[in-house]
């Protein structure tokens, strides 16, 4: 790894620039939808949408279908599922998730196990192949990732004031519940998207950690946003560099380095950062 | 039916009863009372009397189960401009990534729609509304940041951005202080210059009976409404607060928690 020759040498490969496009769009697209995920608390929910989606990916799978079309008709039903069960109020919300979360993975697995190159094909789908990733693919990640991104922008507004004052939503007579299923559905779709990069049992940790990150770093919902999907593309562009001369799975490697920059944030942020309160203490 | 800017909202309620859930008992039962448009109403009563589901059923949170609520002559809600709420302060999360100023734009949101954005105009009204609470200094800070009396001075910016005619906040004074007290009663004041009906819940007895010309005595049922001198009488504060009213031969005190003890609420929950 010498100096600028070490940055550019991958970048030879075909398949190198093809995961690196994935990793920065799977980068932004997490981080941004995820800031909502934090402030919303609904960590939870996206992990369960995530593995939820893993029977939809079986089903296509063996009718050898397209795993990204059977990942996007699980994710969607799962979503508005949650949805419907726990607004009835019989049934909390994270509860609702649990039982969701298991069955969908038990399924999924139980699905995946009649196939006879099980391991293998499991392995990629819970921790991502991003080197595997096709053109045709990245034009489908990146269709699916500009429609998330376009209506968090339009509907920024209606979003913004249903994850803070749900109250004022609801006197303003905006469809409070709709608007929370049309971010369920948001969510699904950029988990889908996500799927070839990081896989179902890390992209938790993109919705997560690159929000969290930038909500230590600034006091305003777009600066978070923008924060978040630096932090995120630098994350999946430092993976990819990582797995490539380490040889070590890259979407484990992305999800490490967003980590790493957390764990950053979280000491020395200014004001926030705890190295930051001990001094104002001392 | 016209709403034009600065029309006085008249509130009338004919045994309205309100639950929260369908087969629950009623948090308000059978109240009528008729307020004039451009009153100001302190709304006073022990917890669990009703006043913060008065409040909600006025705005449309809560769907009337029985009788007949009309503001403006038209069901809560059919106008959206109408009503500004001033939530209770701990129904706010404080750590949310927004400006003093990003909320206050939050009351521009009912007239500008999901797509528009905000224009000179609204910014102008944004401004002016900080300018009357005297927070447009803060204009920049992040809300957590703010001091208690800060916080609610902020929300009651936001409703002055709402341009409403009915103001409704829950608990105002509870926690704030002096200062924004005062600034709160002189907004107030102002207001009603303007023909803004407003209904404020409060604990604070003394000050409901100095600063409103009307009160609201209310515990699940309506005990009185009227003038401070008729409604707070020995009988009806006793009507109202029951066991936390002590009588005195020279007339009465009252004892009003403001929030169940700590403890009292674990054991409600267990």
């Amino acid at each position: 790894m010498a100096g600028w020759g070490g940055l550019l040498e991958p970048l030879r490969y075909e398949f190198m620039l093809r995961g690196m496009a994935a990793a920065v769009l799977v980068g932004v697209v997490c981080a941004v939808i995820g800031c909502y995920v934090v402030l919303r608390s609904m960590a939870f929910m996206g992990d369960a949408l995530a593995h939820a989606i893993l029977p939809g990916v079986a089903v296509a799978y063996l009718l050898r279908g397209d795993l990204l079309v059977g990942a996007l008709v699980a994710a969607v039903l799962v979503a508005l599922g949650i949805g419907a069960i726990s607004r009835g109020g019989l049934i909390k919300e994270d509860t609702a998730i649990g039982i969701f979360f298991a069955a969908a993975l038990a399924l999924g697995v139980f699905l995946m196990s009649t196939a006879r190159t099980f391991a293998v094909d499991l392995t990629h789908i819970l921790f991502g192949d991003v080197l595997g990733v096709s053109v045709s693919d990245l034009w489908l990640m990146a269709g699916l990732g500009a429609l998330v991104l376009a209506a968090i922008a339009v509907l920024y507004k209606p979003f913004l004031l249903i994850s803070f004052d749900t109250v004022l939503a609801a006197t303003l007579r905006w469809p409070v519940e709709l608007l929370r299923a049309a971010m369920l559905v948001l969510l699904a779709l950029t988990i889908v998207v996500s799927l070839q990069t990081v896989g179902v049992g890390l992209v938790a940790a993109m919705l997560v950690t690159p929000a969290a990150t930038a909500q230590l770093l600034t006091r305003r919902l777009p600066t978070m946003m923008l924060i978040a999907a630096l932090i995120g593309a630098f994350s999946g562009l430092a993976g990819l560099y990582l797995s490539y001369y380490l040889n070590v799975a890259s979407g484990a490697a992305i999800v490490l380095v967003a980590t790493l920059l957390f764990a950053l944030a979280y000491l020395f942020a200014p004001q926030r950062g705890i190295l930051w309160r001990r001094a104002s203490q001392a | 039916m016209s709403f034009e800017d600065g029309a006085s909202a008249h509130l009338a309620l004919e045994h309205v009863t309100v639950r929260y859930h369908r087969r629950a008992a009623p948090a308000l039962e059978d109240v009528t009372v008729e307020i004039a448009g451009g009153a100001h109403v302190a709304v006073v009563g022990p917890n669990g009397a009703g006043k913060s589901t008065l409040f909600k059923a006025l705005v449309g949170l809560l769907p009337v189960a029985e009788g007949r609520l009309r503001v403006h002559g038209a069901p809560p809600g059919a106008n959206k401009a109408c009503a500004a709420y001033v939530p209770q302060r701990e129904d706010v999360d404080w750590n949310f990534p927004v400006t003093v100023f990003d909320v206050v734009m939050m009351g521009r949101y009912g007239r500008l729609g999901w797509l528009k954005p905000a224009g000179r105009a609204d910014r102008e009204v944004v401004w002016r509304s900080l300018e009357q609470v005297g927070m447009a200094s803060l204009a920049r800070r992040a809300i957590g940041e703010l001091s208690g009396g800060q916080q609610q001075r902020v929300f009651l910016a936001r409703a002055l951005a709402q341009q409403p005619h009915l103001l409704i906040m829950d608990e105002p004074f509870t926690g704030v202080d002096a200062g924004t007290q005062q600034a709160i009663l002189d907004l107030l004041d102002e207001l009603k210059q303007a023909g803004v009906t407003a209904l404020i819940s409060t604990h604070d007895l003394r000050l409901a009976a100095s600063r409103f010309e009307r009160v609201m005595l209310l515990n699940r049922r309506l005990i009185a409404y009227g003038a401070p001198d008729k409604v707070f009488t020995p009988v009806r504060l006793a009507d109202a607060f029951g066991g936390q009213v002590l009588m005195l031969p020279d007339g009465a005190w009252v004892v009003d928690q403001c929030c169940p003890p700590p403890a009292h609420r674990v054991l409600e929950e267990a």
